[in-house]
C-alpha cells in the first residue's frame, strides 16, 4: 500500500509543494493528496491593481486544478481538525484520512471581526479592504465616484500577509488622484503600529523620504483598538484618534479556524503554528511540516518567501522520508517590488539576519536591477511576476533568483545599528 | 557600551537594552522604570517576570501575546508603560528589543 503526503491548502505554497514533490517522490510509494475547500485560485498580488483599475477582476482568478499535476489527488473538502496524535484529519464531509507526512499551508486572512467597529455600519461602504477580491472590486467601485476628502491608510496588526502592499496601495492612491486631477482634495494618512513606514532602517529611511515627497503623513506607534462608525475615527489602544472620510483597513490577519480546534496555533491567538525556521518542520509533530502565510516564523508573509521555504521544504521531506537529519535551512530571505506610482517601484531583497540595503540586484538574462530605488525596470519587473507566477512559480519551475539570500550587488554600510521595531 | 545605574553597571547596546538578560537584577529594572517616570506596581512586576519567563522559553513577543498571557490585557498595558508598552517593558525586564518580522 502506498504512503500518504497530504497537503491542506492549494494556494500558493501548496501548489507550488504539490509540484516539487510529485517530482521528487517515488510516486510508485507515495500518493500525494491536496485539499481546499474550493476550486478558485487567486492571484492575490493582483488584488493590489484593481482598486485602481489597473487589473480587471479576471486578471487574477484561474482555477486551482490546471497548475497541479495529474497524479497529485485535489480533493474539495474542508479539514475541520488535524489529530496529530492519531496522524489523521477529520473532514467537513465526515470522511477520515490518515497521513504519513502532513504539510499545512493554509495561508493568512484578513479578520475584521478582530476590531470592535470595523466590520460594522460602514464597512464596504466608507471602510474598505484590499486584501480579498470582494474587498478590492468594492473598492474600485467606490474610488471611481469618490469626491475625496481624508483617506486614512491603517494596519491593525504589525504580522500581516504582504507587508508592503499597504505602501504601495498609499502611493499608487496619491498617483491615481494626481491622475484623476483631484490629489489636492485629497488628505492622505498612513496610520501604523510601527515607528515608522517599514521596520528596518535603511527601508524605513527611503520609504518615509517617499512619503515626505508625495505629502503624505506617516502616524507612527499607532495600534489600533476600535472604529467609531459614527464619528467615523479610528481610535488606538492609548486613546489617540485619526478621523476619516475613507477608511482602507488592512485587518488583523489570522490562520485558518481549524488549527485553533486543532490545538496547534501560537499564543498569540493568531492561529499560525509554531514551526522551526529554519528546517520548516512544526514544533509539536515531527511529521508535519508548515509553509508560507501559515508559519509563525519572523518571515514576511509573501510569496517570494514560500517560493524560497518550497525548496528547502522539498528537500528536507526528502531526507525526512529517507530517515536523514534535515539538513537544508532556511534564511528567512524576502524579495519583494513595491510599486511607488507613476510606472515606477522599487526592490527590496532581505533575510533574518541581513536588513533590506541599497546597490544591485542581479538577474542572469535581464540585467541587474536596483535596489531600495524607485525605477521603471522594477515597475516593468512587478508586472511581469504575474506571468512567472502563473507560468513558472506555481508549477514549481526553477526561477533565476538564489534561495538562500546572496550579498552579491549590495552595498554594506558600516556601523550597522539594531533594528527599528 | 556600558550603562551605570546605582551602583551597578552593565553592558547594553546603544539604546540602553541589557545584552545578557541574566545579569538582569530588580533594582536594574527599578532604575530604568523611573528613567520612563514608571513607579513598579504590583501588575507590572507580574508582567515583567512573564516577559522574563518567555525570554527564556524562547518566544518571540508581541503585544498580542502580552494581551492575550491572562495577566492583563492591551488597554492596560498601554497604561502600565505608556508610549511603546512592549519596547518599554523589555527594557525594564532586561531582554532584548523585540524585533518585528518583517
Amino acid at each position: 500500500m502506498k504512503k500518504n503526503l497530504i497537503i491542506i491548502g492549494a494556494g500558493t505554497a501548496g501548489t507550488m509543494m504539490a509540484n516539487k514533490l510529485n517530482r521528487r517522490l517515488d510516486t510508485g510509494q507515495w500518493q500525494i493528496t491536496i485539499i481546499d475547500r474550493d476550486n478558485t485560485h487567486y492571484y492575490q498580488p493582483g488584488f493590489l491593481f484593481i482598486p485602481f483599475g489597473i487589473y480587471q477582476p479576471k486578471d487574477v482568478v484561474k482555477t486551482r486544478t490546471e497548475f497541479l499535476p495529474e497524479d497529485v489527488t485535489f480533493l474539495t473538502d474542508e479539514v475541520e481538525q488535524i489529530e496529530g496524535e492519531l496522524n489523521q484529519l477529520r473532514l467537513k464531509s465526515g470522511d477520515v484520512l490518515d497521513y504519513d507526512i502532513l504539510i499545512i499551508a493554509t495561508g493568512a486572512e484578513i479578520a475584521p471581526q478582530e476590531t470592535p467597529g470595523l466590520k460594522e455600519e460602514l464597512w464596504y461602504k466608507d471602510i474598505f479592504d484590499f486584501y480579498t477580491y470582494e474587498g478590492a472590486v468594492k473598492l474600485a467601485q467606490k474610488l471611481k465616484d469618490w469626491k475625496g476628502g481624508r483617506l486614512v491608510i491603517n494596519l491593525a496588526e504589525t504580522q500581516i500577509k504582504c507587508p508592503v502592499a499597504p505602501l504601495e496601495f498609499t502611493f499608487l492612491a496619491d498617483a491615481y488622484f494626481t491622475d484623476k486631477g483631484m490629489r489636492h482634495l485629497v488628505d492622505i494618512k498612513y496610520v501604523t503600529p510601527l515607528s515608522g513606514a517599514f521596520t528596518k532602517p535603511k527601508a524605513t529611511q527611503m520609504l518615509n523620504g517617499l512619503m515626505e515627497e508625495k505629502e503624505i503623513e506617516v502616524v507612527p506607534d499607532f495600534y489600533l483598538a476600535s472604529v467609531d462608525n459614527e464619528k467615523k475615527v479610528i481610535v488606538s489602544y492609548d486613546e489617540k484618534e485619526v478621523p476619516f472620510d475613507l477608511l482602507i483597513t488592512i485587518p488583523v490577519n489570522k490562520g485558518d479556524m481549524m488549527i485553533e480546534k486543532s490545538g496547534i496555533g501560537d499564543e498569540d491567538g493568531l492561529n499560525f503554528v509554531p514551526t522551526d525556521k529554519f528546517s520548516l518542520q512544526s514544533k509539536k509533530f515531527k511529521n508535519v511540516f508548515v509553509i508560507g502565510d501559515t508559519t509563525n516564523i519572523p518571515a514576511s508573509k509573501a510569496g517570494s518567501v514560500a517560493h524560497f521555504e518550497a525548496e528547502i521544504l522539498t528537500e528536507n521531506i526528502q531526507s525526512f522520508i529517507n530517515n536523514k537529519p534535515l539538513k537544508a535551512t532556511f534564511d528567512g530571505h524576502a524579495n519583494c517590488f513595491i510599486e511607488t506610482g507613476h510606472g515606477k517601484a522599487a526592490l527590496i531583497d532581505f533575510n533574518y539576519d541581513t536588513e533590506p540595503l541599497p546597490g544591485k540586484f542581479p538577474l542572469p538574462a535581464i540585467g541587474p536591477m536596483d535596489l531600495l530605488k524607485a525605477t521603471r525596470a522594477n515597475h516593468v519587473g512587478k508586472l511581469a511576476f504575474k506571468w512567472v507566477y502563473w507560468h513558472m512559480l506555481l508549477t514549481g519551475k526553477k526561477l533565476p533568483v538564489t534561495t538562500h539570500m546572496s550579498m552579491t550587488g549590495k552595498i554594506k554600510e558600516e556601523n550597522k545599528e539594531t533594528s527599528l521595531v | 557600551m556600558e550603562t551605570a545605574i546605582t551602583n551597578q553597571a552593565l553592558a547594553t547596546n546603544t539604546e540602553g537594552y541589557l545584552l545578557d538578560y541574566t545579569q538582569w537584577t530588580p533594582d536594574w529594572g527599578i532604575e530604568v522604570a523611573r528613567m520612563y517616570v514608571i513607579e513598579l506596581t504590583d501588575k507590572h512586576w507580574e508582567i515583567l517576570e512573564w516577559l522574563r519567563q518567555k525570554q527564556a522559553e524562547g518566544v518571540a513577543l508581541s503585544i498580542r501575546k502580552v494581551g492575550n498571557s491572562g495577566i492583563t490585557d492591551i488597554k492596560q498595558f498601554y497604561r502600565l508603560f505608556p508610549g511603546g508598552p512592549l519596547k518599554i517593558s523589555s527594557k525594564i525586564a532586561g531582554i532584548p528589543k523585540p524585533v518585528s518580522c518583517i
